[in-house]
């Protein structure tokens, strides 16, 4: 019920905003002045945005965190990084494209960068798998850390993937081999990593890139075991209740801040990042600048210390 | 049709259809086994407490960290509440969770020995599993003793724990990562089933690599790709002799000699 409600306030948001649009282009042409009610409208657009906001579903959460036009990683490459340099190939297999490395200055810090991609076109999208790494993504990824750990420099791995890819190729290629060893590798690089998922936070796929000393959310992103929609058919037997199971499985940015998992939940602008991927990339930017501050004053043996401990700390159980 | 109603007619119990050749099979032919078909070598999986009968040494176990139960921090509900289904899991499979782990000799050398159990919400890995194969990778590092870790494991990661479960995948792989730093031999063993999030973290990262006969060993499940490719799979898809042919294990051991091959690697590289 509430999904319905959501859509229809985003509709409404959507005719207030071109309503706007054709208010300021008259304005503009005849020079008469709409600005009261072209301020009415503004105001009236906002408290809808905090209304919609407000009532957000965590399955509402989950679709924001995979809405079409949300920025991918090579958006936030584009906005934050100065002199990118892509590098591709594991030196083994192949280039995947799901996943995008390269070095790239951040204000004054040389680092390296590692983002799963979704792509934007259909024919993109096909390219990058939607996001869904292989084998070959993995290693790629790991390969290029390791250079970065060579040449001291941190790494930054921006988070967006619905799962890594389940099918025949990938399970030739040793998927499950591939992320256990970046897991277990990147406990041990001797160089800071910061860890940020930017939209989807899928299971095991997310985790092969997603070890590091400092670990952020955006807001409207989520991470999670697996997805409402697996958990619904398994645990439900019907993938139609995909919202409760996103409902229990309590994978939202406000949980995982509840429950200690990450540091900080990094704010998006009004009613989700694609509304103003601009704003959302400056924001990012200062977290990741304060991060990388934080994290060059610790000497790196402690580091690698603290990075163990804090996920050696993480589990529930009780003990008779 | 004949050969249907021979079957009703046999006494219960004495013989069983074997999942790997169909075909009936004395049931105390294949105990004497170890639960293995006298007539195609198909592995039945077998519990936990039956795998170290067969492993250590007679009376050489010590189980440790036993007390651990699941705790319920999502406060998950689907049909049932998580809490209620350990219970009923508890109930089924005599177990208190998932994974026993312990000391115990193999031909009088000690070992520090896990195994998860397919019967206990499928292996799958909550923060119990998790924090007793974390638990037991420290003390061998401690010990120096070797690590033997037997996977059966159809579930992965436990979703009624959320998070929490896969946070598991990250901190038994760090704890291992120290172990094998330090020095420490570590064998893990693949049985039927091996996938999802014990494949991608602990069980993947050894130094030898074993698995039984025809057991079934991924990342994904069979179901979800043949869902995600829409065709049918190939033959012997992710069974233990797919993943030999693919480079991803040291040898293919049959449950007989398991005992024995772990006793020699011990010999050379402890």
């Amino acid at each position: 019920m509430s999904e319905k409600s959501i859509i229809e306030l985003e509709n409404l948001i959507v005719e207030i905003e071109h309503r706007i649009e054709d208010l300021e282009n008259a304005s503009s042409k005849d020079s008469f002045d709409r600005s009261s009610e072209i301020n009415c409208l503004k105001e009236t657009k906002e408290k809808l945005q905090v209304k919609m906001c407000n009532q957000l579903t965590p399955y509402d959460i989950v679709k924001l965190a995979r809405h079409p036009l949300r920025p991918l990683s090579s958006d936030y490459i584009t906005l934050i990084v100065e002199d990118f340099i892509e590098l591709h190939g594991d030196k083994r297999f192949g280039d995947d494209r799901a996943i995008i490395c390269g070095l790239g200055r951040i204000g004054q810090e040389k680092v390296l960068i590692i983002g799963q991609q979704k792509g934007k076109s259909t024919k993109e999208r096909i390219a990058c798998n939607f996001g869904m790494p292989n084998p070959e993504g993995y290693r790629k990824a790991l390969q290029k850390m390791e250079l970065a750990e060579k040449f001291h420099l941190p790494i930054i791995t921006l988070i967006d993937t619905p799962g890594a890819n389940p099918d025949v190729g990938a399970e030739e290629r040793g998927q499950a081999h591939a992320i256990a060893e970046n897991i277990y590798k990147m406990f041990r690089l001797k160089t800071p990593i910061i860890n940020i998922v930017i939209g989807e936070g899928g299971s095991g796929g997310a985790l092969g890139i997603g070890i590091g000393d400092k670990f952020a959310i955006l807001e409207y992103a989520y991470y999670s075991v697996i997805s409402p929609e697996g958990c619904a058919a398994i645990l439900w037997k019907n993938s139609e209740n995909a919202p409760e199971a996103a409902q229990s499985l309590k994978l939202t940015a406000k949980d995982l801040l509840a429950f200690g998992i990450v540091d900080d939940v990094i704010p998006e602008p009004l009613v989700g990042a694609h509304k103003d991927p601009k704003l959302m990339a400056n924001t990012l930017k200062k977290y990741i600048m304060k991060y990388l501050n934080e994290l060059k004053a610790i000497p790196i043996n402690t580091l690698i210390e603290n990075r163990y401990n804090r996920y050696r700390s993480l589990g529930k159980y009780s003990e008779e | 049709m004949v050969f249907f109603r021979k079957k009703k007619d046999m006494p219960d119990g004495l013989w069983v259809r074997c999942d790997g050749c169909k075909g009936v099979v004395y049931k105390k032919a294949i105990e004497e086994r170890m639960s293995v078909c006298p007539e195609c070598n198909y592995h039945f999986r077998i519990s936990s407490k039956d795998r170290l009968k067969l492993l250590l040494d007679e009376d050489s176990f010590e189980e440790m960290w036993e007390g651990m139960i699941p705790a319920d921090p999502l406060s998950f509900r689907d049909r049932v509440s998580y809490s209620e289904r350990v219970i009923s899991e508890q109930k089924k499979s005599g177990t208190k969770e998932a994974a026993i782990t312990g000391r115990g000799k193999i031909d009088g050398k000690e070992v520090m020995i896990g195994i998860t159990d397919h019967n206990f919400i499928m292996g799958s890995m909550g923060s119990v599993v998790g924090e007793k194969i974390t638990r037991l990778a420290e003390k061998a590092a401690e010990l120096k003793l070797p690590l033997i870790i037997i996977s059966g494991s159809g579930g992965g990661a436990r979703m009624q724990e959320g998070v929490f479960s896969l946070m598991q995948m990250a901190k038994t792989s760090a704890a291992i990562a120290r172990f094998k730093e330090e020095g420490g031999l570590y064998i893990s063993i693949l049985t039927d089933p091996s996938l999802g999030g014990v494949m991608a973290s602990f069980a993947s990262l050894a130094d030898i690599t074993l698995a039984e006969p025809k057991a079934l060993i991924g990342f994904a499940g069979p179901r979800v790709i043949q869902e995600t490719i829409k065709r049918s799979l190939p033959k012997g898809f992710q069974t233990a002799e797919f993943l030999l042919e693919h480079g991803f294990l040291d040898r293919i051991v049959n449950r007989q000699d398991m005992k024995k091959e772990l006793s020699r690697f011990i010999d050379y590289l402890q």
